[in-house]
């Protein structure tokens, strides 16, 4: 059978793989912020320590987009 | 200059980051652009801060005021926050000058003519990572002393006996493993990623100015415009991840530290 290519992508998958594993810590960050906004209208006397917990959150969150770009490195 | 030479679009890679070397080709010595950087970075913040702080007095001078404010936001601000008084003062100095190695290495990558970040070859993040994690255990050890340390991270209090088959391999990986590998794989990569992104902004606009022509130069001034606010985008990851960098090894000295809770 004479199979027709309609669309051909070229490239790596593993770009597509960094865009999964950009998904989940997006998610990740954007509750984590909200929530911390949150918190700080609420008690506004807390917000400096909410805020320090939140960037720890996020460094450790953020580390996982980052492991889809390091995966990136090591597979190919 | 990455194009003018080949023609064509090119995306960066990750040659970018292994120039050739300048100084002792061939010795173990070996200096190339990026080791250069990391001298000179580490010359002006000694310069820097020895001209800040050169005659401190009680009722500071303007430059030794500007110099206080850095140290007493990373002593109020990481230090006290995360350790407490008594340790954060002891502490200090060493979660101090990780921060401003971090923020002066980082912050190379937008200054014109360095334009690299030496925080983006593994070899910077790592060293520090590898301070704080021998600081992490050692204070460990010293506040609980060595066993007693070792089975309050291993083996935490309140969890049914059995379950220790489980708590323990994961504890262990995660404190004597993640953490320091953690520590200097999120500065690398936010540095390369963010490297990456500015090469690839503007040689994207000089792509699009002087050889794509006619109507795709339209394109080229939205990725100038992109590049400036990547530009602006990477100040402020130069001082977030310093101060990520910083507040991290200080909560990793504070776990270790903690007694058993």
């Amino acid at each position: 059978m004479d199979t027709t290519i309609l669309a051909e992508v070229s490239g790596n998958i593993s770009t597509v793989g960094y865009g999964l594993s950009a998904i989940g810590p997006g998610i990740g960050i954007g509750i984590l912020v909200g929530k911390t906004v949150e918190g700080m209208a609420r008690q506004p006397e807390v917000s400096g320590q909410l805020r320090t917990t939140m960037f720890l959150g996020i460094a450790f969150v953020e580390l996982l987009a980052f492991l889809g770009v390091a995966a990136h490195f090591i597979f190919v | 200059m990455l194009l003018a030479a080949e023609g064509g679009f090119h995306a960066p890679g990750l040659e970018e980051f292994y120039p050739p070397a300048v100084l002792f080709e061939g010795t173990p010595f070996e200096l190339n652009r990026i080791m250069l950087i990391r001298i000179l970075v580490a010359v002006v913040l000694v310069a820097v801060f020895m001209f800040l702080m050169r005659n401190p007095k009680l009722v500071p001078s303007r430059a030794q005021s500007v110099g206080e404010m850095i140290l007493e936001f990373i002593r109020k601000g990481i230090a006290h926050d995360m350790l407490g008084k008594k340790d954060g003062d002891r502490f200090f100095p060493l979660i101090a000058v990780i921060f401003l190695t971090v923020f002066a290495m980082n912050i190379t990558g937008i200054i014109p003519f360095l334009n690299i970040s030496p925080n983006a070859n593994i070899g910077m993040p790592l060293f520090m990572a590898v301070v704080s994690y021998v600081v992490m255990i050692g204070a460990g050890i010293q506040a609980q002393g060595g066993w007693q340390y070792v089975k309050s991270q291993l083996f935490p209090s309140g969890v049914p006996g059995a379950m220790y088959i489980l708590v323990t391999p994961i504890e262990f990986i995660s404190t004597f493993i993640a953490r320091p590998l953690s520590l200097a794989l999120r500065l690398t990569f936010n540095m390369l990623v963010g490297h990456l992104l500015l090469v690839l902004c503007f040689a994207a606009t000089q792509f699009f100015f002087f050889e794509a022509g006619g109507a795709l130069a339209v394109f080229g001034g939205l990725t100038l415009v992109g590049g400036f606010a990547f530009t602006l985008f990477e100040i402020l990851v130069a001082v977030l991840q310093a101060y990520v960098f910083a507040l991290l090894t200080a909560a990793y000295i504070q776990l270790s530290v903690a007694q058993d809770h």
